[in-house]
């Protein structure tokens, strides 16, 4: 468990980039002419202190905090050994709450995706008020996640949301619905939360995947006699996989570990029912720090197999040539 | 284990295709399918883009709508109350510490976008152009940093900065911000920097520009692109955290708006129409910031075909 803590970084064989445990000074002690001589250090230098200052540090902490044993007050009252990790894997609610946070990943990455996909090509089309529907696109964005989140709570709720409100209206219920009190109903919308706030940046990854695109590929398509989702297909989606790439990973990363989505709108509950593992991790918090800590880095470990699995997958370091 | 982000090898697939039909071929500047005419696709488009425009536009004008609506209407199943209370935005920016909330937000969400830029830029340039011993452990370091998200570390983070007496100062916030947005920066800017062509580089520095001058007026102006996507991630980012600000801040006048904003619920009970009035004040500088960026994405984008 501990091994993917503290010796990531600078511990191992960095030869150029001695450990600058110190930020920003002193990695730029000499540059200009003798750039060449000083390798990497003064260009990667100041990137990874900060990485190892603000990022390793506080991930050491965190994986000693999961064997100590810590009263609520913030006392420590000693080494826990494993035994944080054995209460933690001897939860009843663990098992449910992993295969949850799977299912929320892997739907929510690619509902957005697909959405994104065709969001981007729509909006790199040529059309009046382009600009003015491009700033709309962002609204979820510039509003924050946690705000979305809050809106969309309201908006569900049982007596004045409008979202119920609009449904009765059209005829789609009956009546008013507590949303968000079932899981079975509160799963679904969560998910739409979390597609609707992961639109944007994905969208615009897209966007500017495009854009590398010259509009002469596209003419010599034309001219060589390709329909539009021959274009689609055989030029523009091999064109857009980096930046895709990015967007997948980027949002694998993101959704599996949010948390002001589902905070927000039913924090978890009821019980753990509408939980994802950091979300857990956060209801343990106020019970037993150590305990919520043994599941950061349970959840951090999650994280890792799967975007290792996504990377291989997708053959990542091929770039199918 | 992996090489590098998303396009590597210097030289392939997009940035080889950009500059040369632009030179080659006949219709340089000019863009196909523009035009003045109106064909028909291009109304279904605008219609469809209109149309989603207004749809992800809706839940925020609910929010409007909820922050002008009276206290007394607050539990009323209609579309819109009977009259639009303004004052809830005076009262709200006067009753709370908005405006503390508000500058720390902006100083956090500016100054991590500055060391972001400062820090990532010369990364991303030399780990798009050389190949060094480490590389590949550096960039492996990045993407293990984006796996990261502050909110499985707050026990660490907290207990970090408690050590260093560093809590609710605004520059552990800039630091944090930074930091975890490192990643994303240092990738993008690989891979944009890694699309423009070499040979385009090591022509200027044939005509005397030099690596520094190359690298300024050749390669940055073509990654623009990547350079305002980092821009406008880190900044929206910072300024959308929550759960540090929360976390590392612990009087009202060192935190940023999102937490200051959370304070509205919770104090007593929910105040809906108070909180989404404070919303709506904290969404418009970002609003604003986009407005004022868009134009040099497209810019940016102009100037790179035109080279």
């Amino acid at each position: 468990m501990s091994t993917h803590t503290e010796p990531v970084g600078p511990s191992r064989p960095t030869p150029p980039t001695p450990p600058p445990q110190d930020p920003g000074g002193p990695a730029r002690r000499r540059s200009g002419s003798s750039l060449g001589r000083l390798g990497p250090l003064p260009w990667i230098g100041p990137a990874v202190a900060l990485i190892v200052l603000v990022v390793l540090w506080p991930v050491y902490e965190m994986a000693r905090t999961s064997f100590l044993n810590i009263s609520v007050s913030g006392f420590v009252r000693g080494s826990a050994g494993l035994d944080q990790y054995r209460q933690l894997f001897a939860d009843p609610d663990l098992g449910s709450v992993v295969v949850a946070t799977v299912v929320w990943t892997a739907a929510v990455v690619g509902c957005t995706m697909l959405v994104s996909l065709a969001l981007a090509q729509l909006f790199h089309q040529r059309f009046p008020g382009r600009r003015v529907t491009r700033w709309a696109l962002i609204a979820p964005w510039a509003a924050s996640v946690l705000m979305t989140a809050v809106g969309f709570r309201w908006m569900l709720d049982r007596t004045a949301g409008v979202l119920n409100t609009l449904m009765v209206d059209l005829g789609l219920v009956d009546g008013p619905r507590d949303w968000l009190g079932d899981p079975a109903t509160a799963w679904p919308w969560l998910m739409f939360v979390a597609v609707f706030v992961s639109l944007p940046f994905t969208t615009y990854t897209l966007l500017a995947g495009l854009q590398t695109v010259p509009d002469e590929v596209y003419e010599a398509a034309r001219v060589d006699g390709a329909g539009p989702w021959r274009t689609y297909r055989l030029i523009t989606l091999p064109l857009l996989r980096p930046a895709a790439l990015v967007g997948i990973v980027i949002n694998l990363i993101n959704v599996f570990n949010s948390f002001p989505v589902i905070w927000a709108m039913t924090r978890g509950g009821p019980d753990s029912q509408t939980a994802t593992t950091t979300v857990f991790m956060y209801q343990l918090k106020s019970d037993d720090i150590g305990q919520s800590a043994a599941m950061s880095v349970v959840n951090f470990a999650l994280v890792v197999v799967m975007v290792l699995v996504f990377l291989r997958v997708s053959r990542w370091n091929k770039e199918g040539a | 284990m992996m090489s590098a982000p998303t396009t590597t090898t210097p030289g392939r697939r997009p940035a080889a295709a950009r500059p040369e039909p632009a030179t080659a071929r006949r219709p340089a500047g000019r863009r196909p399918a523009a035009g003045n005419r109106p064909a028909p696709r291009t109304v279904v488009f605008a219609v469809l883009a209109w149309l989603l425009a207004i749809v992800f536009l809706l839940p925020y004008v609910e929010m409007v709508i909820t922050a002008l609506r009276p206290a007394g209407e607050l539990r009323d199943a209609t579309y819109l109350p009977g009259q639009f209370v303004w004052s809830n935005f005076v009262e709200v920016w006067r009753d709370s510490n908005l405006g503390h909330n508000l500058r720390v937000s902006l100083l956090v969400a500016g100054g991590s976008t500055l060391l972001v830029l400062l820090v990532a830029l010369p990364a991303a340039y030399y780990t798009a152009r050389m190949r060094f011993r480490g590389r590949t452990l550096f960039l492996l370091l990045v993407l293990v940093t984006q796996m990261f998200q502050p909110t499985s570390l707050l026990v660490g983070l907290y207990r970090q900065f408690y050590q260093l007496d560093m809590l609710n100062s605004v520059w552990t916030l800039i630091l944090c911000n930074a930091a975890f947005n490192l990643a994303f920066a240092v990738w993008i800017l690989t891979a944009y920097i890694s699309s423009v062509p070499v040979q385009l580089e090591e022509a200027a520095m044939i005509d005397g520009l030099g690596r520094f001058g190359a690298m300024f007026r050749v390669t940055l102006p073509l990654a623009m692109p990547g350079v305002v996507t980092a821009v406008i991630f880190t900044f929206i980012a910072a300024w959308n955290e929550f759960v540090m600000g929360l976390t590392l801040s612990t009087v009202p006048e060192s935190q940023p708006l999102t937490v200051g904003i959370n304070s509205f619920i919770g104090n007593y009970s929910v105040q809906w129409n108070y909180l989404f009035a404070a919303s709506v004040i904290a969404i418009v500088p970002v609003v604003v910031l986009f407005a004022f960026i868009e134009r040099h994405v497209v810019s940016g984008l102009t100037a790179g075909s035109v080279k």
